[in-house]
């Protein structure tokens, strides 16, 4: 049979101005969504409200499944550990790994107090998370890389905010509904890091390239003094990010810096800490233009 | 008659018999289940690249390709506008996109109205890809070529994923043409 669009719509003028409405109306709908699209690439935030009240309403579904991939990944990684060398291997090893992150933050903390200690009056506070929360889903279909979390205005999260998990950074809040949020991932093109490694006074940036790497690119530029295994910490230039948290381990040289793999990736991780802006007033400042003044 | 074979007033979709198909499940079987598959990216895994195909467009054009004419010609305009919600995308892309995709499936099935299904696996296997790249272009992510070879592997899922979701597409067909209104 032929598909019902291959033959006549009849001779009847109201169903053959039926089907020509259709096309006009598909033909308009494209052009809607070109004029929304360049809205959007040109205002990022112009649809935050739509989209926040969207992640507002799939929150808590988002939030079961999210909790059924946890507990299913346990379950494989306690049967994985029994077939090796009983359950708590699995445990153990997931120990170490983490006393390695912490050993080589701790080195960076180390060198991070004797530079602080030379400079009077900047100290820094260790302060408790703003919400502990799961991350819910991601955009996994999209060549933009996002994770939604279970956490919102509610909770008191911001846009901004610094999210990692006991491993390491996972990104920044990018917008707040209010139970939820989307987080920017540090594997997304568009986000940039200030980073230094953790043992020694490189700087550099660590960029998103989309797949799950990062880009380390160094600001010095002269002899390159990566090699696989370093590992990369937050610098805390730029306010957001607190000093010292991990962020990436170096997998290959290159050119002007190193390819990194990502310490804490979104796909192993289960709860993450919202922590508030590292500097907030700097932030502010920076973003105030200078014929203004500044108020509280 | 029924003596002999009980169902013999009864066919795939029920008895034929003071019943008809409920226009209510006729209809909200198609648009339900694409809403669906726009959401079903977001939760299996929170990934640190792009793996899922599209489902939510593959859904809608396995229905458009399985049972031409029930979707009309501007479901791109509203389902796509639904699925930029939940994407990621910048706002609009899916909408363009979707929409273009109808339009193209509708040109291609004036061209050539009697396929058979491995047509329709090129056909839908053509728009996932040029979608999956046309909506990389403008996410607005910086085009690397690294991000680019990772598109590959979820345009390979997405060819590989057409046939099965075709196949539940006809199976939910059947559901939704059972005759489960009373008349009379």
């Amino acid at each position: 049979m032929a598909p019902p669009s291959s033959r006549r719509s009849s001779y009847s003028r109201r169903a053959q101005y039926g089907v020509f409405t259709g096309y006009v109306i598909a033909g308009i709908g494209a052009l809607v969504g070109a004029v929304l699209l360049a809205l959007s690439l040109w205002r990022p935030a112009s649809f935050n409200g739509p989209r926040a009240v969207a992640g507002d309403a799939v929150a808590p579904a988002a939030t079961a499944s999210a909790n059924v991939r946890a507990e299913s990944q346990g379950l494989f990684d306690a049967i994985g550990g029994y077939l090796r060398a009983g359950s708590q291997n699995a445990e153990l090893k997931k120990e170490v790994e983490l006393a390695r992150i912490r050993l080589a933050e701790a080195e960076a903390l180390a060198q991070e107090n004797a530079r602080l200690k030379a400079l009077l009056g900047l100290y820094e506070t260790d302060e408790k998370p703003v919400a502990v929360a799961r991350l819910i889903g991601s955009t996994s279909a999209s060549a933009r890389r996002f994770a939604y979390l279970g956490a919102g205005r509610a909770d008191g999260v911001v846009a901004g905010m610094p999210v990692r998990s006991p491993r390491g950074v996972v990104g920044r809040v990018l917008e707040v509904g209010r139970d939820s949020a989307r987080v920017l991932l540090l594997t997304d093109s568009q986000s940039v890091l200030p980073v230094r490694l953790a043992q020694g006074n490189v700087v550099a940036f660590a960029e998103g390239r989309g797949d799950s790497l990062l880009r380390i690119r160094l600001v010095n530029l002269g002899i390159n003094p990566l090699k696989p295994g370093d590992v990369f910490v937050t610098s805390g230039a730029g306010g957001y990010y607190r000093p010292g948290i991990a962020v990436a381990i170096v997998a290959e040289k290159t050119e002007d810096g190193a390819l990194a793999r990502i310490i804490s990736d979104p796909a192993a991780t289960d709860y993450v800490a919202v922590e508030a802006i590292w500097q907030e007033d700097a932030l502010r400042a920076a973003q105030t233009p200078a014929a203004e003044p500044v108020t509280e | 008659m029924e003596r002999t074979d009980p169902r013999s007033r009864r066919d795939a979709y029920g008895s034929r018999i003071n019943r008809t198909h409920s226009p209510a499940l006729a209809y909200a079987v198609p648009w339900g289940t694409i809403l669906l598959a726009s959401l079903l990216p977001l939760f299996p895994i929170a990934s640190a690249a792009p793996v899922v195909p599209p489902i939510g467009l593959m859904t809608l054009v396995a229905w458009r390709l399985v049972r031409p004419g029930l979707m009309p010609v501007w479901a791109g305009l509203p389902l796509g506008a639904f699925d930029d919600l939940f994407s990621g995308q910048p706002f609009g892309s899916a909408i363009l996109l979707w929409s273009l995709a109808m339009i193209a499936i509708e040109a291609i099935e004036i061209r050539f109205p009697w396929r058979s299904f491995v047509q329709d696996w090129l056909i839908a296997g053509a728009i996932v890809a040029t979608y999956i790249v046309a909506a990389a272009v403008v996410s607005g992510a910086h085009l690397y070529a690294p991000l680019l070879a990772a598109l590959l592997p979820q345009i390979l899922l997405s060819l590989l994923l057409y046939p099965i979701i075709a196949r539940m597409i006809s199976i939910l067909d059947r559901f939704r043409l059972l005759r489960i209104w009373m008349i009379g």
